[in-house]
């Protein structure tokens, strides 16, 4: 693998006290997919949240393209291309699939308030940009049925995609995915890692991902990160982690 | 294991419930708007002052605050206070600056309504909802005080409520009800193609955004603050007009009495039963409003003339007029334009299906 697109030192979070991570420190290869794992309340989805600054650590730092994230805020995170996607569906409920999409791509626009008011400018061409863009991606991931629907009136598994597709608009370098197949069934998670192994191949999309289904975490990423209580326990390649005995037990329990 | 395992379920996708938006033709547009000039050369004087141009300000006050409420989810109770800050710039800049054209300051009267409204937007980031609601509540209770209070703004009349200076432009003379309409209907007509371009931008796509979800808005690159307070600024900004022609083109005087709260529960009725988020909720609204009192009280003067006296009629009407709304927002929460989306498409079904 290449160098790293991001790297993370040291990072500690607490909540009033509590600690939810401890001293975590990984790197994520540019082009790789990889997989945090752990039991529930091992702090992945705070960890996710302190990548892209939604939480602020308390200690650590990040490293982004080279370059260190001093203070992120999730609007900084995203104009540097960090795209995210929630484990509860964060979705614009009241607008269509399509408007959706193009909120996504708020990170790239350039023409002004005044252009849009008065249709002057760059106005008319970056609409028109931003819907090609925009059908290319809900074409990608094919939801063009549902280009019209309104978000909140489609069925879960459909509103994943469509929460994909507002991340991946934009083109972001690293696509952080906080369980993009909960509560799915066996079809519809060979359905997203088919999705989330195209865009990491075609679109050359980084990705960090939250998953707990072993198996298709063993089968897609190339990179598997444990955390449990909040501390890294395991790091490396999928059989690595398989065979460390650290995982198994916690995973697994301890024979008393 | 795998013999017990539940069938997938079926895709139980129905048509979208939620009405798609009207799509209405330029050339519907354009009719629509050719048709409300040429009423003004056709109705009786009386419709002016009592129905026109009521309605086309209240829609415009209703416009402004939909932008606010309905596109960009930020609560106001302020709608008066901004609508006096238009009327008392614009006054003081007719006084002071006579030269300027007519347009111009109510162009600067706008702004002004704009800067009050980022100011008393500020709270908007950090607070929410109801709280949010009660900072612009202070800006409904200090603004109209100040202009009463210091006579300068009044230009130091003794009763504090003036009149309007003359309306001139371009030679004109817009005092007559045929010209205060005109005047009226063109800043309607502009101001509301300004906002439908802003609501159909992706800055009308960020503002419903974050009214939608905040957290993940900013997550996905969207400027909160840049857009509240820019949703502030543009509505407070048509508010402020909608105020100054409230005052110049419909009143004749300008009052700071006359914006107070009840104005900005009006306004927001308008949008609550027209629609929140739709540009013509404010027109259906704003009609809804003007015309239903007159409606009940033609009917009641005709049906009960003589049995009962003028004071309790008055108090019927209000509790018929409040009675209507509740039952409206029963049959339709989402106001009288998605009911009208509804009826629409029922009868484009019509023979098919009932």
């Amino acid at each position: 693998m290449s160098e790293a697109l991001l790297s993370i030192r040291d990072v500690s979070l607490s909540f009033k006290g509590i600690k939810a991570l401890t001293a975590i420190s990984f790197d994520v290869a540019d082009g790789e997919i990889c997989a945090l794992i752990g039991p529930n309340g091992a702090g992945k989805s705070s960890l996710l949240n302190v990548i892209n600054g939604v939480y602020r650590s308390d200690r650590g730092e990040l490293t982004f393209a080279g370059k260190a994230l001093r203070r992120p805020r999730p609007r900084l995170a995203a104009r540097l291309g960090i795209g995210r996607t929630f484990q509860n569906n964060a979705l614009f409920k009241r607008l269509t699939v399509l408007d959706n999409v193009l909120a996504g791509l708020t990170r790239k626009a350039r023409a002004s308030l005044l252009e849009h008011t008065f249709r002057v400018g760059r106005s008319a061409s970056e609409s028109r940009h931003f819907r090609e863009l925009a059908e290319d991606t809900i074409a990608f991931l094919e939801i063009e049925a549902y280009r019209d629907w309104i978000v909140g009136q489609l069925p879960y598994g459909l509103q994943k995609r469509v929460e994909l597709a507002r991340a991946l608009v934009s083109r972001p370098r690293l696509l952080l995915l906080d369980e993009p197949m909960a509560g799915m069934n066996h079809d519809e998670k060979q359905e997203i890692s088919r999705f989330i192994l195209d865009v990491n191949r075609d679109l050359k999309t980084t990705i960090v991902l939250i998953e707990h289904d072993i198996g298709v975490v063993m089968g897609l990423s190339d990179h598997v990160v444990v955390l449990d209580y909040g501390r890294k326990i395991g790091d490396g390649s999928p059989q690595e982690v398989r065979d460390n005995p650290d995982v198994v037990t916690a995973y697994l329990g301890t024979v008393h | 294991m795998t013999a017990l395992a539940a069938p997938a379920p079926p895709e139980t996708v129905e048509s979208p419930e939620v009405l798609r938006r009207w799509r209405v033709g330029p050339l519907a547009i354009a009719g629509l708007v050719l048709a409300f000039y040429a009423l003004g050369f056709v109705v009786h004087d009386y419709w002016f002052n009592a129905i026109l141009i009521p309605f086309l300000i209240m829609a415009l006050a209703g416009l402004g605050l939909n932008l606010l409420t309905g596109y960009a989810g930020q609560a106001s109770l302020g709608t008066g206070a901004f609508m006096s800050v238009g009327a008392f710039a614009t006054y003081n800049v007719l006084l002071r600056l006579p030269d300027l054209p007519l347009p111009v300051s109510l162009v600067i009267g706008g702004l002004f309504g704009a800067l009050a409204g980022v100011i008393f937007g500020l709270p908007s980031l950090r607070i929410k909802g109801f709280y949010l609601t009660a900072s612009t509540l202070a800006a409904q209770f200090f603004l109209p005080w100040l202009f009463n209070q210091y006579g300068w703004f009044s230009n130091y009349t003794t009763s504090g409520s003036i009149s309007a200076p003359k309306l001139v432009f371009l030679g004109a003379d817009l005092s007559t009800p045929l010209g205060r309409y005109l005047l009226t209907l063109t800043s309607v007509v502009i101001l509301t193609w300004l906002a439908w371009n802003l609501v159909t931008s992706q800055v009308g796509r960020n503002w419903m955004a974050i009214r939608d979800m905040d957290t993940a808005a900013a997550v996905a690159g969207i400027p909160i603050a840049f857009n509240k307070l820019a949703s502030f600024a543009i509505s407070s900004f048509i508010i402020a007009i909608a105020g100054a022609l409230w005052a110049f083109a419909y009143l004749g005087t300008v009052d700071a009495r006359s914006f107070d709260l009840d104005r900005s529960f009006t306004v927001l009725f308008i949008i609550i039963i027209g629609g929140m988020g739709s540009i013509a909720g404010a027109f259906i609204g704003s009609a809804f409003v003007i015309l239903v009192p007159i409606l009940i009280s033609n009917v009641s003067a005709n049906l009960f003339a003589g049995a009962i006296d003028a004071g309790q009629s008055e108090n019927l009407q209000k509790i018929l007029f409040g009675a209507l709304i509740v039952y409206f927002l029963i049959k339709e929460p989402n106001g009288l334009y998605a009911l009208l989306l509804r009826a629409r498409r029922r009868l484009a079904l019509w023979p098919l299906k009932s």
